[in-house]
């Protein structure tokens, strides 16, 4: 079957079962290997992406759902993504206040946090933490995650 | 990598119901789709063989909508818990259920995942399940062959089991509103978030006037094999006020009747004294004292 | 070198972090914060982890596994009705080489043979390679394992076959109890804990014309896996390659294990004679990999009544699972740090670690010393609570300080930071007050006679708070002469087209290595540090500097690149007239060609250490953590919120504030969630918790605010001081989360996790039910469960 969608603003299509997951035809048929899979079942987050302005787990989702949709995933955050000075906002707070370690979660982490902040999301830190609950992290204990997002939130407000 | 089994993507109720009928006369079983989050978990897991055949309903706008009818809220069966959290209507006439849509998952899941899905997989710890029960909630199905209304006390047969046949949908929910009623909801997880409850509750009431609640409903689930309702703790209840001795007397109706089980998450001595303190505490908030 | 504290300014932003800053920025010093250097391409999604790369042709492989904790394995009978021909199945018998996964012993073999013994539930048994994912799903099932069941042990208790066996003697143990007020008795419990790295074991074989392999995969060691391979493979050091890639975290779960998962790629591509992607998905990551090693521990402490140690007997059983994989060393340093931080002049540590039919267990971050710390540390707050004193007071009475021995009979000759992280702790959480708070509150609440007399009912407070406190130490790098038997080398290069490199096996997994390496390097030859690379992790290009590991890679090969880096200054300084490097290191570099320094590790001056009597400096110096954690329980339920952790850590020498200010903050949510909701259960010797919805580890919500101190008593063995952070957080914050349980509600947990069942059944069991204060009963520990 073949379905058509956008991808961080650029037409796609993909000729593949229905049910194939976002997260696949994402990191295999399309080549963006920035979102990640961490579980599979939808617990930890690691494969966050957008989808019409919501944050969802692509292991979750099956292509034929995304057939005349809107995804948007890390590599679509900043388009001229190659150089430092190309991050966005949220992109580069991670940097600058040590949000990222390992940085297996934080492609899905930013997606999570982008989703928040384009909604509005402000820099309270109750919010905060429920925008990302369902972004796991082993590295950093969140903190700096956290205000990383609320330095983003107080900037772009 | 998953199974990737085949899928039907129908544009229209009709066109959905003739899939149904067809792959059932065929002898192949069709599981539905909405948001996934169950049944992709089931599949990627390798939980169960995978399903046959799928149809995917993510096109049937019939399915969607949050309405107040004749005096129920009625949901169609595709409303996320993101919708629920963000519905005026909800957040006024049943703010327990906008409660339960809150602690489930987190935000990809509550995108994502429906109220008729939490009621098609039946699992007994669907968190919005005992507020169905406590509420007398109907659920709308619907097929070639007609539709047709369940009692939500009807529908869940069995583990994992329901009333629907196969050859059906589910297509809405409808949860009647009584001038009166009252509804609190508790839900103890694992953790605070992306948790599975150890023990999840709902009380409904009707307050009439100082002389005791009436239509009183104690639904929970985690405790069976299905979300159930405790009747012997409803009769305790029933046309009495939330005073301690009543409270007391609830709470050990509550854990007498109760049966729950050992599992990975909790164990039944657990399950069974958080019940009644839940419970408890509950109508200690609603007395006031 | 005294003792510093980085003065905090405390500004509680928007996360309620203590922002530190640094008392002196001196020219030439690495106390900056420089960006992360891969972060940007993490930041982008560019980063490439191992299942991202592709390799043209490559399968796919997966390991089929036991499904019974002990057997002999009669035959493995793949189904005479499949067409086996399009893929590949491998055996013990295609290994080329030892059959087994070279470590410490060699106990453990990389694929059961036939006639073998299966030890544990999910242990490899065969190899099949696909070209695809769905042949491997389809046939998977088709491979039969024939068994004979025979009987398990799980109990390590009743386990017959010991891995290893430590005693500490110090003192006169009799004549320290016969001079005791005092004696309590405990016993403690800490269950299994998964790593739970976000990025799965991920392995990828490819294999070269010249009978070679090339792995690339997700891991801590090149070195460790190097070796497996040339055992088991039997390849030459140049036939066996390993490339470290991107790792999505490891936290020890990717110290030893990955050679496994290599080894079974490796085999898989030499039968195949095409690259093979080993990748795990997390089910089996959780079922089949390592853990930390449960443990049992007892204590018998003596104490005069002002609170002074008198005598301490510990015993600690550790549970090693199937093989012996790093047994060994973890109960070594989990015997060595049992008794605590503290002065006591007699001592007794007797310590086994043995077999049972579960998986191996194995390096975890800590590793052994959380475990018999939070059994010290909580019957030390216990103790507290007997003797009526400030579980500060008591600390303070006794931690160690400057001149004092340890039970190994190591003098602490320098950088002792016990008292001071112990101070900061209390003053900054408002410890005593905090106390004194709880303690007034549950006054309140016993004279209102609202505390419920049975277990189905509530109160009028829903729930209570506590704080709670702890302390601990952490030895720096290996355990007595293992650095000397590591040799490790590093280096330190000018190449000839100008660039500086730094060359080790030290891995980056998050903790900073590839900006730290440069940032030190740089600032000791005075250049910027983008004039510094930092080599890849390859062992055809870089030598064995030893694992990373055991919280060594700043400290010890940090100390070594250092080196390196003043010698080639010197040398290249003494070529120009010495004229600063900085200045003339470009034209050195194009006329005099490259220059390439070699460290080697020399040993510490004066640390020797007897691993038959265990006497002797078990550590060249040891870091030190204090952490007072704020709880609320839920009196209904049991459940327990974190609020708050103060957490201070003696790091040494701080050398990347917000990079180590992140390894305290990840080590405390680590331990926190240890402590509560990080539970294993097993059936007949299965992990029950195998998928993500049942092992739990704490999300946004569940953690704590962390507030982190960071305090410099720097070891003047090494050139900057650094004592190492990585391992020291993971001391502390369980049992101060446990000692602020019994504040808030007056019950010990002495098993971890200390899960809302075990504290709702502690306080309807426990006989001082409804009393938050007071010494309890002279038993082995009021808990239950």
């Amino acid at each position: 079957m073949s379905f058509r969608f956008l991808v961080n603003g650029a037409p796609a299509e993909v000729e593949v079962p229905g049910m194939r997951r976002l997260l696949d035809v994402l990191r295999e048929d399309l080549g963006l290997t920035g979102t990640k899979e961490g579980c599979g079942e939808g617990e930890c987050g690691a494969c966050s992406v957008i989808l019409d302005g919501q944050v969802v787990d692509a292991c979750l989702v099956p292509i034929c759902q995304v057939d005349g949709h809107i995804v948007r995933t890390v590599e679509g955050l900043s388009l001229a993504a190659r150089e430092r000075g190309a991050l966005d906002a949220l992109q580069e707070a991670f940097l600058e206040r040590g949000a990222a370690q390992c940085g297996i979660c934080t492609p899905g982490m930013l997606m999570a946090a982008r989703a928040y902040l384009d909604a509005g999301g402000g820099a309270e830190e109750g919010p905060i933490r429920e925008a990302i609950a369902g972004n796991l992290c082993r590295c950093t204990g969140y903190t700096k995650i956290v205000d990383a997002i609320a330095a983003t939130a107080s900037g772009e407000a | 990598m998953p199974a990737e089994p085949p899928i039907d993507v129908p544009g229209h109720l009709f066109e959905a119901y003739e899939l149904l009928t067809a792959s059932h006369a065929a002898g192949i079983p069709m599981t539905p789709i909405a948001g996934g989050t169950d049944l992709m978990v089931q599949i990627t897991g390798e939980l169960r063989e995978p399903p046959a055949r799928m149809l995917d309903l993510s096109r049937i706008d019939a399915l969607r909508g949050i309405a107040l009818e004749q005096g129920s809220l009625v949901l169609g069966a595709r409303t996320t818990y993101a919708e629920i959290r963000r519905s005026a209507l909800c957040r006024e006439h049943l703010p327990a259920l906008v409660e339960a849509a809150a602690t489930i998952g987190a935000a990809q899941i509550q995108n994502r995942g429906t109220i008729g899905g939490n009621v098609a997989n039946a699992s007994p710890a669907g968190d919005t399940l005992p507020i169905l029960l406590a509420a007398d909630a109907t659920i709308l199905v619907g097929g070639q062959r007609g539709e047709r209304e369940i009692a939500v006390g009807a529908f869940f047969t069995g583990y994992r089991a329901t009333a629907l046949a196969p050859d059906e949908l589910i297509l809405q929910v409808r949860l009647p509103l009584p001038k009166g009623r009252q509804i609190r909801f508790r839900k103890v997880g694992t953790r605070r978030a992306q948790a599975i409850s150890k023990v999840v509750m709902a009380v409904a009431w009707r307050e009439t006037g100082g002389t005791g609640w009436s239509d009183v409903r104690v639904a929970l689930g985690s405790v069976a094999a299905t979300p159930i309702r405790a009747a012997a703790t409803e009769g305790v209840l029933e046309g009495a006020l939330p005073t301690p001795e009543v409270a007391d007397r609830a709470a050990e109706a509550l854990a007498g009747e109760l049966s729950p089980i050992d599992d990975v998450r909790s164990t039944a001595e657990y399950r069974r004294t958080v019940a009644a303190r839940v419970l408890h505490r509950l109508l200690r908030e609603a007395g006031g004292w | 070198m005294p003792t510093r504290t980085l003065t905090p300014v405390i500004d509680r932003g928007t996360a309620g972090a203590l922002v530190v800053t640094p008392g002196e920025v001196a020219a030439g010093r690495a106390t900056a914060s420089p960006l992360r250097r891969e972060g940007p391409a993490k930041l982008t999604g560019l980063a490439k982890y191992t299942d991202d790369l592709v390799f043209p042709g490559a399968w796919y492989g997966l390991t089929i596994r036991s499904t019974e904790a002990h057997a002999r394995l009669v035959a493995i009978e793949p189904d005479p009705d499949v067409d086996w021909l399009s893929v590949v199945i491998a055996t013990a018998a295609d290994i080329p080489g030892d059959n087994v996964v070279s470590l410490i012993k060699d106990d453990q073999p990389m694929l059961v043979p036939v006639g073998g013994e299966i030890q544990h539930h999910a242990e490899p048994v065969a190899l099949l390679a696909a070209p695809d994912r769905e042949t491997l799903r389809r046939l998977k099932g088709h491979i039969r394992l024939v068994t004979e069941p025979l009987p398990p042990v799980f109990d390590p208790e009743a386990s017959d076959h010991e891995f290893s066996r430590i005693q500490i003697l110090h003192g006169d143990l009799d004549a320290g109890f016969e001079a005791a007020d005092v004696i309590l008795e405990g016993e403690y419990r800490v269950g299994h804990q998964e790593q739970l790295y976000i990025e799965n074991q991920a392995m990828i074989a490819v294999p070269g014309d010249d009978g070679g392999i090339v792995i690339h995969g997700s891991m801590q060691c090149p070195y460790y896996i190097h070796n497996a391979m040339k055992r088991a493979l039997k390849l030459s050091s140049v036939e066996a390659r390993v490339i470290q890639e991107e790792t999505g975290g490891g936290f020890g779960g990717k110290e030893e294990y990955p050679s496994i998962v290599a080894l079974h790629a490796a085999l898989l591509a030499l039968k195949a004679k095409r690259p093979i992607r080993m990748i795990y998905d997390r089910h089996e990551d959780l079922a089949a990999t390592t853990k930390r090693h449960p443990a049992i521990i007892r204590h018998r402490t003596g104490v005069k009544r002002d609170g002074t140690l008198v005598a301490q007997d510990i015993e600690v059983v550790m549970d090693g699972g199937a093989y012996c994989t790093l047994t060994p060393v973890v109960l070594s340093r989990g015997a060595i740090h049992a008794a605590g931080p503290y002065r006591c002049p007699n001592v007794r540590i007797r310590a086994r670690a043995t077999r049972t039919n579960t998986p191996p267990n194995g390096a975890f971050r800590g590793f052994g010393a959380p475990q018999t710390q939070f059994a010290a540390e909580t019957h030390l707050n216990r103790l507290a609570e007997r003797l009526r004193l400030s579980p500060a007071e008591l600390r303070h009475r006794n931690a160690y300080r400057l001149g004092d021995t340890t039970p190994t009979g190591q003098v602490l000759r320098e950088s002792v930071a016990a008292e001071e992280v112990l101070r900061m702790a209390t003053d900054f959480s408002g410890f005593e007050a905090g106390r004194a708070a709880t303690a007034r509150r549950a006054a309140e609440r016993i004279g209102s006679g609202t505390i419920p007399a049975g277990a189905l009912w509530t109160g009028t407070d829903r729930t209570a708070s506590g704080i709670g406190l702890a302390l601990a130490w952490h030895g720096a790098g290996f355990t007595g002469s293992g650095e000397v038997r590591l040799a490790s080398v590093a280096s330190v290069e000018l190449a000839a087209d100008g660039r500086i490199r730094i060359l080790t096996a030290q891995t980056e997994m998050g903790q900073g290595t590839k900006t730290i390496f440069p940032q030190m390097v740089a600032a000791e030859l005075g250049v910027p540090i983008d004039s510094v690379d930092y080599a890849a992790q390859d062992t055809a290009e870089v030598p064995d500097s030893g694992p990373t590991v055991a919280s060594r890679t700043a400290m010890v090969v940090g100390g070594l690149c250092i080196q390196a880096a003043r010698r080639l200054k010197a040398e290249v300084e003494v070529r120009h007239a010495g004229q600063p490097f900085h200045e003339v290191f470009r034209e050195d570099a194009a006329s005099h060609g490259a220059t390439r320094i070699d460290q080697r590790f020399e040993p510490y001056p004066g640390a020797e250490f007897d691993e038959e009597t265990y006497t002797g400096d078990a550590y060249p110096a040891f870091g030190w953590a204090a952490a007072v954690a704020s709880v609320d329980v839920d009196l209904d339920t049991g459940e327990v919120t974190v609020n708050d952790v103060v957490a201070v850590d003696d790091v040494g020498k701080v050398i990347h504030r917000v990079m180590c200010e992140g390894q305290v903050e990840g080590g405390t949510l680590q331990a926190v969630g240890y402590a509560t909701i990080e539970e294993i259960k097993l059936e007949d010797g299965r992990y029950l918790n195998d998928r993500l919805a049942t092992y739990l580890i704490p999300t946004s919500l569940d953690a704590p605010r962390i507030h982190t101190v960071l305090v410099e008593a720097p070891y003047s063995g090494v050139p900057h001081g650094a004592k190492g952070v990585g391992e020291l957080p993971m001391d502390v914050a369980a049992p101060a989360v446990v000692a602020a349980i019994h504040d808030a509600v007056g019950a010990w947990i002495t098993e971890l996790p200390a899960t809302p069942e075990k504290i709702l059944a502690a306080l309807h069991g426990a006989p001082t039910r409804g009393r938050a204060v007071g010494p309890g009963p002279d038993d082995a520990g009021a808990a239950a469960a």
